[in-house]
């Protein structure tokens, strides 16, 4: 749990959009054995089958095509912020509070088995839209969107003995046709305009 | 109930087959219309029973949405309306047919086809649909489907513009029509409509009002009417039959569903139904008067007999009231029966002007003339169907007004200045009405039908095909034979009005056989009166047989050598009533008289603009407009800033749901 809150915290703080992307997958990793977590390491074929896919999906797949993109598109490897790191980890920071204190607030269906799992999956998810809406470089909104997407699954985890695994494997699965378009999105970006950079598509707009 | 079902099936089939052979232009129009025609009618036998029978039949079933459930009924009032949409859509099917295949080699013709028998089930499910819900879905089925039958010719920039003011205009419509199926789920748990009994008195007069002006869009209430008079020339002509025919009297029956619901009508319904009614048919009838083209006049004359059916509703509306029983059933006999005789002809006018159209590639009355002789069984039609309109015996046009008429006439609504303005007004209106629409069709009919050509277009018009041919004259026959035999007809909508008033059935027959026997005078005298005509020509004709008889042009004044350009215009004809009302019309005439004394080559245009369009709804959207552009700061092309919008209201929201 710690882990994951530090995670977020270095993603608000790393500079390298490399490094960034390896980040994310390790998140995703620490995600996937989530679930054997809370369940007390009990291996039941379901949980583990589950913790495989999004390992294989969030850990290896996921940054490897990103990083293919990266090295296709020859950008620059720095994040390029609308807000600096510094004010971005100080962002988080408060973000954090803000999530422990909803967390504890917000009504679940059933017990958690971690009474810091909500305030962490609120916390990932806050990270991931401030990570979409304070980068330029639509790159990092993609791994922003990811971030996001981790956040929801650790929600899930919570719930791992209620919900369905369907649905899980559902979102699981839009994350990845996400991921494919929004690669392909950015790769037809950078050969229309030279850049992908958001902030200078304003002149798109009617 | 499985007839209705089985119809609907075959027409939805036909529809989906005829857009998967659009490649194919002659599979796709047979099955497109088979599939309306043979659908229609199976779908026919359930109405005509329940029509005939008073029984009604329904079938329920559960539906996830919220308040919504299958819920489909057919009892006298649906069952009134089912039967012209589904003769309507059956002969227009025809029509649409031979009318749609000359587009074969431009266009796509499975799209048509396949949203036309669309537009068939969604206006049969909107009549049948009996859940609050199921009725929007029904009712946004049906303005779809005639928006992009409307936009069929979407090349042309006069239509897509059309296409767009009918959108807006039907989903302003229904935007007033969620409203007031939101106000009616506030009152119990359920939307069915025969759960619906108990609505607060204090919200009544909100719900009639929304209802009011929900269906009054679709249907063409004065003020709301602008979507019509561009929809209908742009739409295909069967279209415009449908749409002028039968689907502006979906909100006729929204309208009076909404009456069966909210219990007895105060004084003020009725004022606002009779003065709505009036303003529109009045009105309706001056604009079309000042109109150019054949089939932007035959729209604004939809909106005059709107207004001739929403008297009648008002009419019979006010005898609830009062609670005279004479008031009550000839007001509603005359509006409902008035519904079905529009259906026929103004779909008879309609696939006139479709045939005219066709033939001479133009609907500018201006530019048409001596029809009759080179499209003797359109014109014919046409005159059978201008004659209905206008509202002369025997056809059917005068037995639907004559009921209003008779209803207030020989009212029992007792002394008092109110009543006597009521009848001064319904009176005066309709015959006001009667009036001016007869001097609107001989405009029309005389200025294209009669005379000689005045353009090239005119000069190579043709007849239309045989299926064309055949759908006109089984309407001319319908307007004929509605109109001699309404007493019959009347008397058996008694289920119908048994349905919409608090009456027994036994008063109810009663009074409609009076009125029944007073129109039968009238009839009996018109065909006294034809059969006289039939025996002067029949004795014109054996006196002229055996002679030889000359034709010669027309006494020309003296002129050397007259034009068909010095033809009385369309124009010139209605300029005196176009003068005498222009303080409503305000029509616009460019001075552009010649000056000198060796006159130049000079021309002359007349413009009459939509009132309520030009004074009422370009200023209420320009300042729309203008208020919003307000907030354009807003929409600044930062999909950083456009995320952090979802974000704010997201947590907002949570923290709303926390506090």
């Amino acid at each position: 749990m710690i882990l994951l809150v530090l995670v977020n915290l270095m993603l608000l703080g790393l500079s390298r959009l490399r490094t960034c992307i390896r980040v994310v997958a390790i998140q995703g990793v620490m995600l996937g054995v989530l679930p054997l977590i809370l369940n007390g390491w009990r291996p039941e074929p379901h949980l583990i089958s589950f913790s495989l896919v999004i390992i294989g999906l969030k850990g290896i797949v996921f940054p490897a095509i990103l990083i293919k993109l990266l090295r296709d598109l020859k950008e620059h490897r720095e994040v390029e912020p609308f807000i600096g790191f510094g004010t971005s980890m100080a962002a988080g920071v408060v973000m954090l509070v803000v999530s422990l204190a909803f967390g504890a607030h917000l009504p679940l269906p059933g017990t958690a088995a971690s009474s810091l799992v909500a305030p962490v999956a609120f916390f990932t998810i806050m990270t991931g839209l401030f990570l979409i809406i304070s980068r330029k470089k639509a790159l990092t909104q993609v791994l922003g969107y990811l971030v996001l997407e981790n956040g929801i699954s650790c929600f899930g985890a919570i719930l791992v003995e209620k919900q369905p695994t369907q649905i899980e494997l559902g979102i699981l699965l839009d994350v990845f046709v996400a991921v494919f378009v929004m690669g392909i999105a950015i790769f037809h970006i950078n050969r229309e305009f030279d850049h992908i950079d958001t902030d200078k598509l304003t002149r798109l707009r009617t | 109930m499985s007839f209705f079902f089985w119809g609907l099936i075959i027409i939805l089939g036909g529809g989906v087959l005829s857009l998967f052979s659009g490649h194919k232009p002659k599979w796709s129009s047979f099955w497109g219309s088979v599939g309306a025609i043979i659908g229609g009618s199976i779908a026919l036998v359930p109405a005509t029973k329940v029509f005939f029978s008073g029984q009604t039949l329904s079938w329920r079933s559960n539906w996830s949405v919220p308040f919504g459930s299958f819920f489909f009924q057919i009892d006298a009032i649906s069952a009134f309306f089912l039967i012209p949409i589904l003769v309507l859509f059956i002969i227009a099917a025809i029509y649409g047919r031979e009318y749609l295949l000359a587009y074969r080699d431009r266009k796509n013709l499975g799209v048509p086809l396949f949203f036309y028998n669309l537009l068939l089930a969604g206006m049969m499910a909107v009549v049948v649909a009996r859940n609050g819900m199921l009725f929007l879905v029904a009712w946004e089925v049906m303005s779809i489907a005639s928006f992009f039958l409307v936009t069929f010719e979407y090349e042309r920039p006069a239509v897509r513009q059309a296409g767009l003011i009918y959108l807006v205009a039907a989903h302003i419509g229904t935007a007033f029509l969620i409203v007031f199926f939101i106000l009616l789920a506030g009152q119990g748990d359920s939307l069915d409509f025969d759960r619906i009994t108990a609505v607060s008195p204090s919200l009544t007069g909100t719900l009639f009002l929304l209802a009011v002006v929900g269906f009054g869009v679709k249907a063409g209430f004065m003020p709301l009417h602008v979507w019509l008079p561009h929809a209908h020339p742009a739409a295909p002509s069967h279209v415009s039959a449908v749409m002028s025919g039968v689907m502006i009297k979906t909100g006729i029956y929204g309208l009076v569903r909404t009456l069966t619901l909210l219990g007895p009508p105060p004084a003020w319904w009725c004022w606002t139904l009779m003065i709505i009614g009036v303003t529109s048919g009045v009105l309706g009838v001056l604009f079309a008067l000042a109109q150019h083209d054949l089939k932007r006049l035959l729209a604004y004359h939809s909106v005059e007999n709107i207004g001739i059916i929403t008297m009648g509703l008002g009419v019979g509306l006010l005898g609830v009231h009062i609670h005279s029983p004479m008031l009550t059933v000839l007001g509603f006999a005359g509006g409902l029966f008035h519904v079905m005789n529009h259906a026929v002809f103004k779909g008879l006018l309609f696939l006139g002007a479709g045939a005219v159209l066709h033939g001479c590639k133009t609907s500018h009355i201006d530019l048409l003339g001596g029809l009759s002789k080179r499209m003797p069984w359109t014109a014919i039609t046409f005159l059978i169907g201008a004659t209905a309109i206008s509202g002369l015996p025997p056809l059917n046009g005068f037995a639907s007004e004559f009921l209003i008429y008779l209803g207030v006439f020989r009212n029992d609504m007792g002394e008092g200045l109110n009543h006597a303005i009521i009848a001064i007004i319904i009176i005066g209106g309709l015959a006001l009405i009667g009036g001016l629409a007869l001097a609107c069709f001989t405009k029309a009919f005389g200025v294209i039908f009669l005379g000689l050509p005045r353009s090239d277009h005119a000069e190579h018009a043709h007849e239309t095909g045989p299926g064309m041919k055949a759908s006109m004259l089984i309407l001319a026959a319908g307007c004929i034979l509605l109109g001699v035999f309404s007493p019959l007809v009347i008397t058996s909508m008694r289920h119908v009005i048994a349905a919409l008033a608090p009456m027994e059935l036994s008063a109810i027959q009663a009074n409609l056989a009076t009125a029944a026997s007073s129109l039968g005078y009238f009839v009996k005298m018109s065909l006294l009166f034809a059969s006289v005509a039939a025996i002067l020509a029949l004795v014109r004709f054996l006196l002229l047989r055996g002679r030889s008889v000359r034709q010669s042009v027309t006494w020309d004044c003296g002129y050397a050598r007259p034009t068909s350009r010095m033809q009385y215009t369309a124009t010139s004809f209605a300029q005196p009533l176009v003068d005498l009302f222009r303080f409503l019309l305000r029509t616009r005439k460019p001075d552009s008289r010649p000056q000198e004394l060796f006159p130049a080559a000079t021309t002359f245009h007349t413009d009459t603009e939509d009132g309520s369009e030009k004074y009422l709804f370009k200023p209420a959207f320009m300042g729309i407009r203008w208020v919003l552009s307000r907030w354009q700061w807003l929409q600044h092309g930062r999909v950083q800033l456009y995320i952090l919008y979802i974000a704010l209201t997201l947590w907002i929201l949570l923290i709303w749901k926390l506090m």
